[in-house]
């Protein structure tokens, strides 16, 4: 089997895996792996900019929330159905990503993540100071009315699952197919060397402008789908502790590894579901996890993997 | 007679530090298929006046003229899109990618098909002689062929003009007459210019020389002439930093 | 009350904020001057500081000031010599790779921030002041009986608050001259320059960047210990220093002392006289969006010149 079989059926398999699932869990895991996958989507997204191409954001929350409101402002106050508010969703993020692209990779390193985290922080306070609209922390319930799209009940826990696998493996694949493009080989240079990438003639803005606009686009559809999926958008799913997730997700799954994303996220989201039984202080957990990952594990799970067993993983 | 084509025409490049003028009006003209070594002593302003045809620096005066194509204005990937292959003098690879794909990233460039892509990657592998370690990392390389590897990059992407900056530097003297070999027998395709320290080198494989002094051109002329010009001889021969 | 004597209150609570807003902020200068870092866990020193505050102005007992004095010396003490440790057992382990500290500092502000509400809880706790007299301010108005002037009913500031403002002048005065005039300041400075030339001429640079890392977060705690008797302590009251600390920094040119300050005085003047005219939240959006813009389009900051790299 060549190396490229080898991954896509791995990646497939996965996907067959977590479609078995669907009726072989308990309904409490069901519940979790819903969730699980559409974070895994938002984590995958952040990977493309972070892991693929070096960008280190922190203000991703701002993509998530972009598709989360996008998509229940207009069902809420347009009457929109969710397939086009779907969309809605999606387009907010891909048009701020635009935005936020253009203006922040005109910095690098340190200014670029703060000039994220600022952008974020404006786009959450700009969620509050519109609360007639958005309910600010609060937030609001999106009514199973609706969430029926083209006559499935979005609501009801199979028809949830099977979605948010959907998006997941859409997403999933969509990017396994990126890195083996010559666009996402190009990001991978640019982040090992960038001097070196513009000095083979590469336009190295723009290639990170895609980076970051597949990476905001993909993270405001696990937005939109969150919203869509749990019935609910509030202004938390933009604080920056949204924005620090992914990262979090990232680094324990793996930067730069496609699979890292969805490890990272159903190892941490069962950590703090189990430290959240125990303290209010749950949060304690993901800072101990970034402090040991950034000292002793860089690459995370998957990419310590890749080093040590599985040369060929993507 | 069709006159002689200039694949690099620079005139009066001038880059202002402050106030120290690091290149002061060179002008240069390269025709089509020459070798042309750029030497000069150390701080004469090489690396310089090569940052400034390439793009990497932008000049305070003068214009830069590629392929008969005004390019003062553009950007570095612009114009090495256009034909231009650059060597770093300081090894710049891509250290975690494997042999292949560090050569594949300089000749997706060009486009083609995959499979054309591929055996230009390894024919221009084993024209440097790296061809066994194709799956290997970059990385893992020792110094002399990280610099082959450098080379090969360059070479894969059929520059119109290659630039190699000090490519010799912290090579063995096999792998250095391997080099000259291989420069040789790019003679007449590939327009070089090459900045170098080694004097062997030079006198062996360069048609035409340059030599910068203090920002400026002291200098040109073809190896002999360059040889026998004592206002070069006293300024960087003599110097103490020659190789003859 | 008429707009002048409420814009005069503005300017002397803006005052108090910026006072305390410029020691904050010009401790992570310091760190991202010397060390070329960013501390993100700084906000949460500030918080340690005021937490500490509480548990050493509640333990001291007696009259108000010894406690309050107490605290002043030994928050920033124990806030300063735990930064120190931090930087010594996670930041010198990373060699101070700016990105990673980043990451790192994340994960130090969740540790911090969680185990104090594991330990201190989620409840806001007063600190008394040690003196605190109200002192009416006196305005003026041309009138029926020409230049006038009287005490605006509302229009007064307490004693302590001017005692804030104060200290916090001293104590970047005394920042300052240990940068200016003090061994440790030239040794500071030469390490900023060249961290690797410092190196080689014999400055131990590892316990350099430790006592920077320690004093950038003691400033913190300083200020902290300033503004908990007006404020009390609670264990989220680190995020908005972090923020309007980011914002002056950028402002003032990342890692310049004298442009913080005067960043500080202008965001936290404004602070308080732009939410006369506008909501805060508004004003936060405004001002958040124009520092990412100034990092965008002035890297060097408001003040800075750009420098040779």
């Amino acid at each position: 089997m060549t190396d490229m079989t080898k991954s896509l059926s791995l990646h497939l398999g996965l996907i067959a895996l977590l479609l078995s699932l669907n009726w072989l869990l308990p309904s409490y895991h069901h519940g979790n792996l819903a969730r699980i996958m559409v974070l895994a989507i938002y984590a995958i997204g952040y990977n493309v900019a972070f892991g693929y191409t070096g960008l280190l954001s922190l203000g991703h929350a701002m993509f998530f929330a972009a598709g989360m409101y996008g998509m229940a402002l207009t069902v809420r106050h347009l009457g929109w159905s969710p397939a086009p508010a779907l969309i809605a969703g999606i387009l907010s993020g891909f048009v701020l990503s635009v935005i936020v692209g253009l203006l922040a990779l005109r910095t690098s390193g340190v200014a670029f993540m703060i000039v994220t985290l600022m952008f974020a922080q404006s786009v959450f306070l700009i969620i509050l100071y519109f609360t007639e609209y958005t309910r600010g922390d609060e937030g609001f319930v999106i009514q199973q009315a609706q969430r029926v799209m083209g006559g499935i009940d979005l609501s009801e826990a199979h028809n949830r699952y099977l979605a948010a696998l959907l998006g997941f493996g859409v997403c999933l694949m969509l990017t396994w197919f990126l890195v083996g493009h010559p666009f996402g080989k190009t990001l991978i240079a640019i982040r090992e060397n960038e001097e070196r990438a513009r000095m083979l003639g590469y336009n190295v803005y723009l290639h990170k402008l895609g980076a970051v606009v597949i990476s905001g686009t993909i993270s405001a559809t696990a937005g939109a789908l969150y919203g869509l999926l749990f019935g609910y958008a509030g202004a938390t799913f933009a604080t920056v502790q949204y924005s620090i997730f992914p990262l979090l997700w990232v680094l324990l799954g793996g930067a730069g590894t496609l699979l890292g994303p969805f490890v990272g996220t159903l190892f941490m989201f069962y950590l703090i579901d189990f430290t959240s039984e125990i303290t209010t202080a749950y949060m304690l957990v993901a800072g101990v996890a970034l402090v040991l990952l950034t000292l002793f594990a860089p690459q995370g799970f998957m990419g310590e993997l890749r080093k040590r067993a599985l040369g060929w993983l993507p | 007679m069709r006159p002689v084509k200039y694949v690099l025409a620079v005139k009066g490049l001038s880059k202002v530090y402050g106030g120290l003028r690091a290149v002061n009006g060179v002008d240069m003209l390269i025709p089509e298929g020459q070798v042309r070594a750029l030497i000069g002593p150390n701080g004469a302003g090489k690396t310089t006046l090569v940052g400034l045809i390439t793009g990497r620096i932008t000049p305070s005066f003068g214009a830069v003229s590629f392929l008969d194509q005004d390019v003062s204005n553009l950007p570095a990937y612009r114009r090495i899109s256009m034909g231009m292959g650059y060597t770093f003098q300081i090894t710049s690879i891509f250290a975690k990618l494997s042999l292949h794909e560090n050569v594949a990233l300089a000749a997706r460039r060009r486009g083609g098909s995959v499979s054309q892509m591929d055996s230009a990657v390894r024919a221009v592998l084993e024209e440097v002689g790296l061809s066994e370690r194709i799956d290997q990392l970059a990385g893992d390389l020792s110094y002399g062929h990280q610099r082959l590897l450098e080379i090969a990059m360059g070479l894969v992407q059929k520059p119109k003009l290659l630039i190699l900056d000090e490519p010799t530097q912290g090579l063995s003297s096999g792998e250095v007459s391997a080099f000259k070999a291989l420069i040789r027998n790019l003679a007449g395709n590939t327009t070089v210019l090459l900045i170098e320290h080694n004097m062997d080198v030079v006198m062996a494989i360069a048609d035409f020389i340059t030599v910068l002094n203090f920002g400026e051109v002291l200098a040109e002329g073809t190896p002999d002439e360059i040889h026998a010009n004592p206002a070069v001889q006293s300024a960087y021969l003599g110097g103490g930093d020659a190789g003859t | 009350m008429e707009f002048g004597p409420y814009l005069l209150l503005a300017s002397m609570e803006g005052a108090v904020t910026a006072a305390v807003l410029a020691l904050t902020a010009v401790g992570l200068s310091l760190v991202f001057g010397v060390m070329r870092v960013v501390n993100v866990a700084h906000g949460e020193f500030f918080m340690l500081g005021a937490v500490i505050a509480w548990y050493v102005a509640s333990t001291v007992g007696g009259h108000p000031a010894l406690g309050f004095v107490a605290a002043m010396i030994i928050a920033p003490l124990f806030v300063g010599g735990l930064a120190a440790l931090a930087d010594m057992v996670f930041l010198k382990r990373i060699a101070y790779d700016p990105e990673r500290t980043i990451v790192a500092t994340i994960g130090l502000l969740y540790i911090i921030q969680q185990v104090t509400l594991m330990t201190y809880g989620p409840d806001a706790r007063p600190v008394v002041p040690p003196f605190n007299t109200r002192l009416a301010l006196p305005w003026f108005e041309f009138g029926e009986n020409g230049f006038e002037i009287y005490w605006p009913w509302g229009l007064s500031i307490t004693s302590y608050k001017l005692f804030v403002i104060v200290a916090a002048g001293v104590i970047l005065l005394g920042v300052w001259g240990m940068m200016t005039r003090s061994k440790i300041g030239l040794i500071m400075r030469a390490t900023q320059l060249d961290g690797e030339m410092a190196q080689a001429f014999g400055i131990p640079v590892e316990r350099v960047y430790a006592m920077v890392f320690g004093i950038g977060c003691g400033l913190a705690a300083m200020a902290a210990v300033l503004i908990v008797p007006i404020q009390q302590a609670h264990y989220l009251m680190g995020g908005d220093p972090l923020l309007l600390s980011f914002i002056v920094v950028i402002i003032g040119g990342l890692g310049s002392l004298p442009g913080t300050v005067i960043a500080a005085l202008l965001i936290g003047m404004s602070d308080g006289i732009i939410s006369v005219f506008f909501t805060p939240t508004l004003a936060k959006i405004l001002a958040t969006l124009a520092v990412a813009l100034v990092l965008v389009f002035r890297p060097q900051g408001l003040f800075g010149t750009r420098e040779h790299d």
